[in-house]
């Protein structure tokens, strides 16, 4: 299991930071994903893959200062 | 002319000289001085925080009245310079810094060098998602307080602040979209500007004492 924005979430093996964010319906221009209360950068979404355990935010940014 | 010592005596004995000194000797910098920046910077200003970086490229018009902190004669100034003007009506004292930049990936890593605090005060939700992420990236010493979801009027008790991680905070209902045509107004605006503020009180409380 792996832990998304403090609610526990099931994944496959091999799963990524990108296919996970399309996958949720996120535009990647509009959030911050931090893996393990570190961030990761957008060049790295295609290559972080996620593991068992791993505990995710994901912030999604919304218009309006 | 109110001298630097009176004001100082005065913040003093609402905050206490402890706090006062503090309060002083911190600083921020605010990146967009729009609805939440504007009230942000007035907040800091009136707490007596000494040294405030403010950051926008864009010019005071005349729909910004509606919620941001500029007055009629300074449609067309830039905000760097009528929100400086207004500021130092509050405290002449304070040490302003601006920059009338746009805020790009390119230049954060410059501009925000030497500020420890920092507080996103964009509009658009893709330049909010930009400065997190390059800030998180590259200062993840730095205390990043951001904002997300003030739009629309009521529902005060929404907009909240959350600790996303040890450096990273975001204030805000997280839902409601200005970009979805929902109306900002001066009030949710404040709310949520002063939920930043108040958070960059206290971790400089925290952090400087």
């Amino acid at each position: 299991m792996i832990r998304v924005n403090g609610t526990e979430e099931a994944y496959y093996e091999g799963l990524t930071v990108m296919e996970y964010v399309r996958a949720k319906g996120y535009r990647t221009n509009r959030i911050a994903v931090e893996k393990n209360g570190e961030i990761v950068p957008k060049s790295a979404y295609e290559s972080t893959v996620i593991k068992d355990g791993d505990s995710l935010e994901v912030v999604s940014f919304v218009g309006g200062g | 002319m109110v001298t630097r010592q009176e004001l100082n005596d005065a913040l003093a004995e609402r905050h206490g000289g402890k706090l006062q000194e503090i309060f002083s000797r911190a600083g921020a910098a605010i990146a967009g001085l729009g609805g939440l920046g504007s009230n942000v910077a007035f907040n800091l200003a009136r707490t007596g925080i000494g040294h405030l970086h403010l950051i926008d490229f864009d010019r005071v018009d005349i729909t910004n009245l509606n919620r941001q902190q500029y007055f009629i004669h300074q449609i067309g100034m830039y905000k760097t310079e009528a929100l400086k003007e207004n500021l130092l009506k509050i405290n002449p004292y304070l040490d302003i810094h601006t920059d009338c930049v746009k805020v790009e990936e390119g230049n954060v890593r410059e501009l925000l060098a030497e500020d420890r605090y920092i507080c996103e005060a964009f509009d658009k939700a893709e330049n909010k998602a930009m400065l997190v992420n390059t800030v998180l990236e590259y200062f993840p010493e730095k205390y990043l307080v951001a904002a997300s979801g003030m739009a629309g009027v009521g529902e005060s008790n929404r907009i909240r602040t959350r600790k996303v991680t040890e450096h990273f905070y975001l204030c805000g209902d997280g839902t409601s979209d200005a970009e979805e045509g929902i109306c900002l107004t001066a009030a949710r605006a404040a709310l949520c500007a002063a939920h930043q503020a108040n958070l960059i009180v206290s971790l400089i409380l925290e952090n400087e004492s």
